[in-house]
């Protein structure tokens, strides 16, 4: 944690904690929890856009977190990120051609002018952007079409790993199923993996082929999509589920919900145990004493951090 | 009571001054609320469902201003009446809560204090019986350690806590209509149902008549009674919560049911998207302003405006329906 004008270091924020997790080439893994849990410090640590205190990621194989600089550029043009805000994550002084030229510029990706060009417009026409707007600035978009340029822009090193980092939150509505169906199609067009991070189940739950769910630093429960919406193991996972609104008044008005008493735990100051014990109904003195390892709670996929897992 | 309804919002038209012109923010807008239902009003950015409120309020921002309609309220015209009368309706009888906790409150005072403040103005209670009904109000909204937190400042609240705060200040002096501005929106799901629970207590508990401006489908479901969907600054759908769900009459109703993934969907399937943008509110297409989009106009529809006319069981702004035909596959239940 940084502090003042000169981001002096006052204390430590343990925003991710000794997280575990694998993600398979072609799958879209889910990553949600509530804000300040750490899912977007994760996202960005595996790209090295912050720098883990401990740990290792591998990518391909190969730990990226103790590469050299240049071979970690090279690996860069195999990973991107797609931002939450496509307000504040576009230069509003570059031209769309320069947005997504820059990235090809930095990795010699377009050797002549005329390459770059047509290059541009292919990652255009890939987002559902019409060509002659290459020559824009980002203020003469809509947040949807911004946030396709963010896409194109990912995409413009020819990536297979993207970090989507809550990508339609701030979206209006109408919108937001555009964005998830064009990410899905890449997806399947470029064969890409995807660490999908959201607060919002319903819609990670539509796109996840995994999902990890993550409670003030830590994930407590990793399973298969379906699987964690029919059965989840974890309290919080449950209470979670239970938490989002349905569109439903007929189901909504018979459905139990399981509200949880007070407010998320501080990474500053974490309870012992199991972090999420201040707030469980489930919640015994074991919980307070050592904290659950993530383990196998149902077949083989399905993993959850509790000595007291929903039935 | 002499009234028919206890808020009367009848053809309201608000203008919003901005950079490239005149924005018609709210074009028309009539609907009523009785005591103790739950209204919901839905829409994306800038279809002008804050803009309603404040309007209802007198709260709009200097660039805007009501320029036709009245809103009634208890059998007073709340639209002649004088600022300083208005500001007392505004403390006492219509309480408003915001998106934002964090800006709705001041960070200097001690949360108790402005907690008590409408009852110090408003029923000219001294500071120590205020705080001491700021303390009751506290436990009521479930803001834990009571006694000890009206002395705390909004810094040291949560954002959960500091809605709370916020709702317990508009209940401070038992309005008989609440209006909540996307109140849950900038807060966590778990705490965003905690919210939602205490709203749903306090209607059932003291009657409040709610107005629940939302852009979540789901939060409607849920909380409210009726519901208005509001599309470009007008009122596109009306009707009964359940009806409006279960078979909605206008087809941007009808695509946004069908775009938003849903929780309890079973199996994978690619989710049906509402093509083109929300309107450029500034450049308004003639005749029905959702026709760009719509997957089901006709010719008409791109030159004359539809009005909002009884279809089946709910008030529909559409050529289409009101000429008889049922939105296809509109059965999402």
């Amino acid at each position: 944690m940084r502090s003042g004008v000169i981001s002096r270091v006052v204390g430590q924020i343990r925003a991710v904690d000794g997280v575990d997790l694998d993600i398979r080439q072609g799958e879209t893994l889910g990553l949600v929890g509530e804000s300040g849990c750490g899912k977007s410090t994760l996202g960005r640590s595996i790209l090295r856009l912050v720098q883990p205190t401990a740990g290792q990621v591998r990518f391909k194989g190969r730990d990226i977190l103790r590469m050299g600089s240049r071979a970690m550029r090279r690996m860069r043009r195999d990973m991107a990120i797609i931002f939450q805000d496509p307000f504040a994550s576009l230069d509003p002084r570059q031209t769309v051609a320069d947005i997504l030229g820059e990235a090809l510029d930095i990795h010699h990706l377009a050797r002549t002018p005329r390459a770059r060009k047509e290059r541009v417009s292919e990652l255009l026409g890939l987002v559902g952007l019409a060509t002659d707007f290459a020559g824009r600035y980002p203020h003469e978009f809509s947040g949807g079409q911004r946030q396709r340029i963010g896409i194109a822009r990912a995409l413009a090193v020819d990536p297979s790993f993207i970090v989507c980092d809550e990508p339609i939150s701030a979206l209006d509505v109408s919108i937001q199923a555009q964005i998830i169906n064009l990410l899905e199609q890449l997806q399947e067009k470029f064969n890409l993996t995807y660490l999908f991070i959201a607060h919002d189940l319903s819609v990670v739950k539509h796109i996840s082929d995994r999902i990890a769910v993550m409670y003030v630093g830590k994930v407590v429960e990793v399973s298969p999509a379906r699987d964690l919406y029919r059965q989840p193991k974890h309290p919080y996972t449950g209470s979670l589920l239970s938490a989002i609104p349905i569109p439903d008044p007929r189901l909504e008005r018979h459905r139990e919900r399981i509200i949880l008493k007070g407010d998320v735990a501080s990474p500053m100051n974490p309870p012992s145990g199991c972090r999420f014990r201040t707030r469980c109904f489930k919640a015994q003195p074991r919980c307070g004493e050592t904290e659950p390892a993530l383990e196998t709670v149902n077949l083989g996929d399905h993993k959850a951090a509790c000595y007291f897992p929903l039935s | 009571m002499a009234f028919a309804h206890l808020l009367e919002v009848d053809d309201i038209h608000s203008h919003l001054t901005v950079k490239d012109g005149t924005v018609s923010a709210v074009n028309g807008v009539s609907f009523t609320v009785d005591a103790g239902e739950t209204l919901g009003i839905v829409g994306e950015s800038g279809s002008g469902k804050s803009m309603t409120a404040l309007s209802i309020m007198r709260l709009l921002p200097r660039s805007g201003s009501i320029v036709r309609g009245k809103v009634t309220f208890k059998g007073r015209v709340l639209t002649e009446l004088s600022e300083e009368e208005m500001e007392s309706i505004r403390g006492t009888e219509i309480a408003m809560i915001f998106q934002d906790p964090m800006t709705s409150l001041n960070p200097v005072y001690r949360t108790g204090w402005q907690v008590g403040e409408p009852l110090r103005i408003h029923r000219h209670v001294d500071t120590r019986t205020s705080i001491k009904a700021a303390v009751d109000l506290f436990k009521k909204v479930g803001i834990p350690d009571a006694s000890k937190r009206v002395g705390e400042f909004p810094h040291m609240f949560s954002g959960g806590m500091r809605q709370r705060a916020m709702i317990a200040m508009g209940l401070s002096t038992s309005p008989s209509l609440l209006i909540a501005d996307e109140p849950t929106t900038a807060l966590d799901v778990t705490i965003q149902a905690q919210i939602l629970e205490l709203l749903r207590t306090l209607n059932r508990d003291y009657g409040t008549a709610t107005i629940l401006i939302t852009h979540n489908l789901g939060v409607v479901a849920g909380m409210c009674d009726r519901v208005i969907v509001m599309y470009a600054g007008r009122v596109v759908e009306q009707g009964r919560t359940e009806d409006v769900f279960a078979r909605p009459e206008h087809p941007y109703t009808w695509s946004l049911l069908r775009s938003i993934p849903r929780l309890d969907a079973d199996e994978h399937e690619p989710l049906k998207p509402i093509d083109g943008s929300p309107p450029d509110m500034i450049r308004l297409p003639t005749g029905c302003k959702f026709t760009p989009r719509c997957p089901f106009a006709i010719a008409r529809c791109a030159k004359e405006e539809p009005e909002l006319l009884a279809v089946r069981d709910q008030l529909s702004r559409c050529w289409v329906t009101q000429g008889g035909v049922t939105l296809d596959g509109a059965d999402l239940g």
